[in-house]
């Protein structure tokens, strides 16, 4: 049968001869390769000093986005919450009162906004759920640490700063 | 006379074990850098400038560790096991002749710790005890990994000691002495006996690296079938004193090495540099030399560790009976061909 791309490699299936039953040839082959390298450059990024360059569409931490005069975009109306694959994301929603107009963009506003950064898959559903563009995975790496009640991260460590205007 | 000759040795083999153990400290250094740099990486490089105290934090982590002694053990052995190890690759170093005698104040100091007039025998018998140490350590841990191990260790070790007993009487024929401090006099200046023992020399290397168990025929610590080998049930710093003795088992091979074919302290022009500098520096001068010899040798056990896949326990066999044997005894033929021809010429 004609094969379909021509990549296909028949391999020899021989038994060894002399030399390469002696191994020494090849293992000084290889011992050439590896010498070569000791030469090369070296791919080590020394990561706390320098970082590595991330990708324009890189998803690391969320922030919560606020509008051209500093007040929250997000709703809350759930749909990262129901996007999310991995169930990382609650909320609980509160109306906004009189006075709080500077501070949150729309009638309803999310009171409490937890992402849970141990289930997280960052796979940035909520990002293209969102019809606020309110959550973004724009942030650095989350960082380690010791508790697993520390990687839920609530609204003080999600929204972002509020504009020095 | 005699105080000033036991203060002379004891002097000496706390020169010697010093150095020892520096060079096995800093050996796990360089074959974690050496890997790095082989693979394109950088290796340790927090501990101090460059990882220089990475041994350091290696041996207290070492230390600190919890040490795990299993309950179904025979304890005495479990302990005694790598003592043994550790010991017997610290007493080979005593026949190796670390340079010319040195001249302090009228007094002519050797660099030898013993010249035993049968130092390769001696050299022999105590790499053959170091796979004890493996046996007993393998045995005393109840642990069917540790046991295949120190198995594989002890056939492994009966395996090469005859190609490496075989290529060095090649040698005892072209040098015509036991003697570790006669052969590396004889290979004065240049006159090294790689240059009449190429074959030999092959073959030693080829066996060194088992009896060292070092890779490609590390298979009694082989970790993807055996976990961790004999020291599968070792933990802190007994798990250390085997992991050190490996390292020294390698100073020793190389030093052994260097001496028996490379020249020992002896490197070209070594008269002119000992009458320019005296009795006493142009001796150390050939220590160093000795030195910069085992480190390269240090240096391509790592190389060959980081390149040569392990092999299979078949293929080991095969090796060491099938090939480098009959390479050895045809190695003691034609040696005792040439040896008789340039007699009757």
């Amino acid at each position: 049968m004609e094969p379909l791309s021509n990549r296909k490699k028949v391999l020899e299936q021989k038994p060894m001869d002399f030399w390469e039953r002696l191994y020494l040839p090849a293992i000084f082959q290889g011992m050439g390769v590896t010498f070569r390298h000791m030469f090369k450059k070296k791919e080590t990024i020394f990561y706390p000093e320098v970082e590595r360059e991330f990708s324009e569409n890189w998803r690391g931490m969320h922030s919560l986005k606020r509008d051209e005069q500093g007040r929250e975009r997000c709703t809350a109306c759930g749909l990262c919450a129901l996007s999310c694959p991995a169930e990382a994301i609650t909320m609980i929603a509160a109306e906004r009162q009189k006075g709080e107009e500077e501070l949150y963009r729309e009638e309803k506003y999310a009171a409490v906004y937890e992402i849970n950064m141990l289930r997280c898959i960052f796979c940035g559903l909520c990002e293209e759920a969102c019809p606020k563009e309110a959550i973004y995975l724009d942030g650095p790496i989350v960082p380690a640490d010791y508790l697993r009640k520390d990687f839920i991260y609530g609204k003080d460590k999600l929204v972002e700063e509020p504009f020095n205007v | 006379m005699e105080l000033a000759f036991i203060i002379e040795k004891f002097a000496l083999v706390t020169v010697i074990f010093l150095i020892s153990l520096t060079v096995a400290a800093y050996s796990t250094l360089a074959e974690r850098k050496i890997a790095g740099y082989l693979q394109d990486r950088v290796g340790p490089n927090r501990a101090g400038p460059g990882g220089m105290f990475q041994p350091l934090a290696d041996g207290l982590k070492m230390f600190f560790k919890e040490e795990i002694i299993p309950t179904d053990s025979s304890k005495a052995l479990f302990i005694l096991g790598p003592s043994l190890a550790l010991l017997t690759s610290l007493i080979g170093s005593a026949v190796i002749p670390w340079g010319e005698s040195i001249q302090i104040a009228d007094r002519l100091v050797s660099l030898q710790i013993a010249d035993v007039n049968v130092g390769i025998l001696y050299i022999f018998g105590v790499v053959s005890l170091g796979v004890y140490g493996i046996m007993i350590g393998g045995w005393a841990s109840n642990n069917k990994f540790s046991l295949m191990g120190a198995i594989r260790a002890a056939s492994q070790s009966i395996s090469y000691e005859i190609p490496m007993g075989l290529s060095i009487i090649a040698l005892l024929m072209a040098t015509n002495t036991l003697s570790m401090k006669e052969i590396a006099e004889q290979q004065h200046g240049m006159n090294w006996n790689i240059f009449y023992q190429p074959l030999g020399f092959i073959i030693f290397l080829v066996c060194s690296f088992a009896e060292t168990n070092r890779t490609p025929f590390d298979l009694p610590e082989c970790e993807t079938e055996l976990v961790g080998g004999y020291h599968t049930e070792y933990s802190g710093f007994k798990m250390g004193a085997f992991m050190f003795a490996e390292y020294l088992n390698m100073f020793l091979a190389s030093a052994v090495m260097s001496t028996l074919y490379f020249g020992g302290y002896n490197y070209p022009g070594m008269d002119w540099v000992n009458s320019m500098l005296g009795p006493l520096f142009g001796p150390l001068i050939g220590m160093g030399v000795l030195l910069v010899k085992i480190f390269a040798f240090i240096f391509f056990f790592m190389w060959v560790r980081w390149t040569v896949p392990r092999f299979r326990y078949d293929q080991l066999m095969n090796l060491g009976w099938k090939v480098l044997i009959p390479l050895a005894i045809a190695n003691i033929v034609i040696t005792g061909i040439v040896i008789t021809i340039f007699d009757k010429l």
